[in-house]
C-alpha cells in the first residue's frame, strides 16, 4: 500500500454511518474509496451538494453537477442541493461532523497552515478557513514530511488557517491527536517504529508507553 | 421584469460598474452574458464572485481580456492569469473566506449591515477589522456587500421572472440576486407561468429586473 492509500484508509476508519463529511482536494478525496464495508456517510461538496457520488460513467457527466474542484460527480439517492449560504451554514453551524483537509504544516498545538505560501502560492483560502473553524471534527491528511523536512513542527512558519486546533493528523508514518494543546502519538504506520516518527517530527510528541501500529 | 436582448442586457452596464456574478468554478455562471461583456469591451469592472474560474471559462474570460480592475473572491488558485495580474499589480484581489463572502453578500441583500463570524480570527483576514465579543466568544465584524448589477444564471425562468436553479449551478446565484441594484438573468429555459410551482420558486419574480431573451 502506498503512503497516500495508508493515509486515506486510516482516515476512512474514523467515519461512521450517518455522518456528514467534507473531503478536501488531494489525499482527502481518496478517503471515499476506502470506506469500511457497510459504512454509509453523506459527503458534502461545498459548492452545494450533499450525497456526492463517484465520477459518472463515460458520457454521463452533467455540466451542472460537479464537485468543488469543478469535476463531474454523481449524486447518490437521497442527495440534496442548495446554495452557498446554506452550504457554509452547514459547515460553520455545527452540522458538519468531519472535515478532512490537506496540510502544509501543523504545529504542536494542532494549528494548521494549508492556504498560502507568502510570495509563492497565494491561491486564496476558498472554504478552508470556514471548514477548520466550524467543523465538529477536523482531520488533516498529509505526508509526514516534504522533501525530507518535517511538516509537524513546533510553530508553523506559514500563516495558519485558523486558531482552532485540528483534532487528528494522519500521515503515512503516524496518527497524532491534538488534545489539551498537546500532540500525542496514537499509532504508527505499517512497519514504522516510534523512533522513526520522532525523527521525522519537529514538534514535541507526547508518547504513551504502548503505541500500536495502524490496523489497516 | 422586462425581457431584453443579450446585447441590451450588457449595454446597460457602464464601464467601472460593480458586478456580482454567479458560479463556482464557472459552473452556474451566465456564460452568454460574460461573452457579451467581452464583445462590448466593458472596462474597469469590479467583480464579486466565488472565484476567478479557469482561463477560457466564466470570469476567467473577463480577467484574460483585462476588463477587471478588482475582484472580491475566495479563490484564484486555478487561474494563473489572475495570479499573474495580481502579482503585476494590475488586478486588485481581495481574498475572502468563502463562507464569509457568501454571508457578506447575503447580508447586503437582506438589509443587514454585516455579520459576525469566527472564521479568519488569528489570520491575515482579521487585519483592519473590528472584533466583537458576544457571550465570551470573539467574532470578526464582516460588513455587507452590494453591487450595481447581479448577473444570475438560472435553470428555469418563467415569463414573470420566477427562478429555479439546477444542481450545483445554484451556488451564489440566488444570494447575489438579492444584493444588487439591477438583476439580470440568463436562464437555460424560459417557460410559461405555472410551470414553476410556488413551492419550487427559489428566487421570486419581483427580485428580477431583466431576463435575457432567447436568441
Amino acid at each position: 500500500m502506498g503512503p497516500q492509500a495508508v493515509i486515506a484508509r486510516r482516515i476512512a476508519q474514523e467515519l461512521k454511518s450517518g455522518m456528514l463529511v467534507n473531503l478536501g482536494i488531494g489525499i482527502p478525496t481518496l478517503v471515499a474509496n476506502h470506506l469500511p464495508e457497510g459504512v454509509q456517510v453523506f459527503f458534502q461538496s461545498e459548492n452545494g451538494l450533499i450525497g456526492t457520488g463517484a465520477p459518472p460513467q463515460e458520457g454521463m457527466a452533467h455540466p451542472m453537477l460537479t464537485d468543488a474542484g469543478g469535476n463531474p460527480v454523481t449524486a447518490l439517492p437521497g442527495a440534496s442541493t442548495f446554495d452557498s449560504a446554506m452550504s457554509f451554514g452547514l459547515i460553520r453551524g455545527g452540522h458538519l461532523d468531519v472535515t478532512v483537509l490537506g496540510g502544509l504544516q501543523v504545529d504542536q498545538q494542532g494549528r494548521l497552515a494549508n492556504w498560502m505560501i507568502p510570495g509563492k502560492m497565494v491561491p486564496g483560502m476558498g472554504g478552508a478557513m470556514d471548514l477548520v473553524t466550524g467543523a465538529k471534527r477536523v482531520i488533516v491528511a498529509m505526508q509526514h514530511t516534504a522533501k525530507g523536512a518535517p511538516k509537524i513542527m513546533k510553530k508553523c512558519s506559514l500563516p495558519v488557517t485558523s486558531l482552532r486546533a485540528v483534532d487528528l493528523v494522519v500521515t503515512e508514518l503516524a496518527v497524532i491527536a491534538f488534545t489539551d494543546g498537546r500532540a500525542t502519538l496514537l499509532e504508527t504506520g505499517p512497519g514504522v517504529s516510534v523512533a522513526q516518527v520522532v525523527a521525522a517530527t519537529a514538534a514535541e510528541l507526547s508518547i504513551p508507553s504502548q503505541v500500536p501500529e495502524m490496523a489497516l | 421584469m422586462q425581457t431584453v436582448s443579450l446585447e441590451q442586457s450588457v449595454a446597460m452596464i457602464p464601464d467601472g460598474a460593480s458586478l456580482m456574478i454567479g458560479g463556482f468554478m464557472a459552473v452556474g455562471t451566465p456564460e452568454r452574458i460574460v461573452d457579451e461583456i467581452v464583445r462590448q469591451n466593458k472596462r474597469d469592472l469590479t467583480v464579486i464572485a466565488n472565484d476567478t474560474a479557469v482561463p477560457g471559462r466564466g470570469i476567467g474570460k473577463l480577467v484574460a481580456a483585462k476588463l477587471v480592475r478588482k475582484v472580491t473572491v475566495s479563490h484564484i488558485g486555478l487561474n494563473p492569469e489572475a495570479q499573474r495580474q495580481m502579482m503585476a499589480g494590475v488586478l486588485e484581489v481581495e481574498l475572502v473566506p468563502q463562507g464569509t463572502l457568501i454571508e457578506r453578500i447575503r447580508a447586503g441583500g437582506y438589509g443587514l449591515g454585516g455579520i459576525l463570524t469566527q472564521t479568519g480570527i488569528g489570520t491575515p483576514v482579521e487585519n483592519g477589522k473590528q472584533k466583537i465579543e458576544v457571550n465570551g466568544k470573539a467574532y470578526l465584524l464582516e460588513v455587507a456587500l452590494h453591487a450595481d448589477f447581479a448577473l444570475v444564471r438560472a435553470f428555469l425562468a418563467d415569463y414573470l421572472g420566477n427562478l429555479s436553479y439546477a444542481l450545483t449551478a445554484r451556488n451564489f446565484n440566488p444570494v447575489i440576486a438579492m444584493a444588487a441594484n439591477t438583476v439580470i438573468v440568463d436562464a437555460d429555459n424560459i417557460v410559461p407561468v405555472g410551470v414553476l410551482a410556488p413551492d419550487h420558486v427559489v428566487t421570486p419574480a419581483p427580485v428580477v429586473d431583466y431576463l435575457v431573451a432567447n436568441a
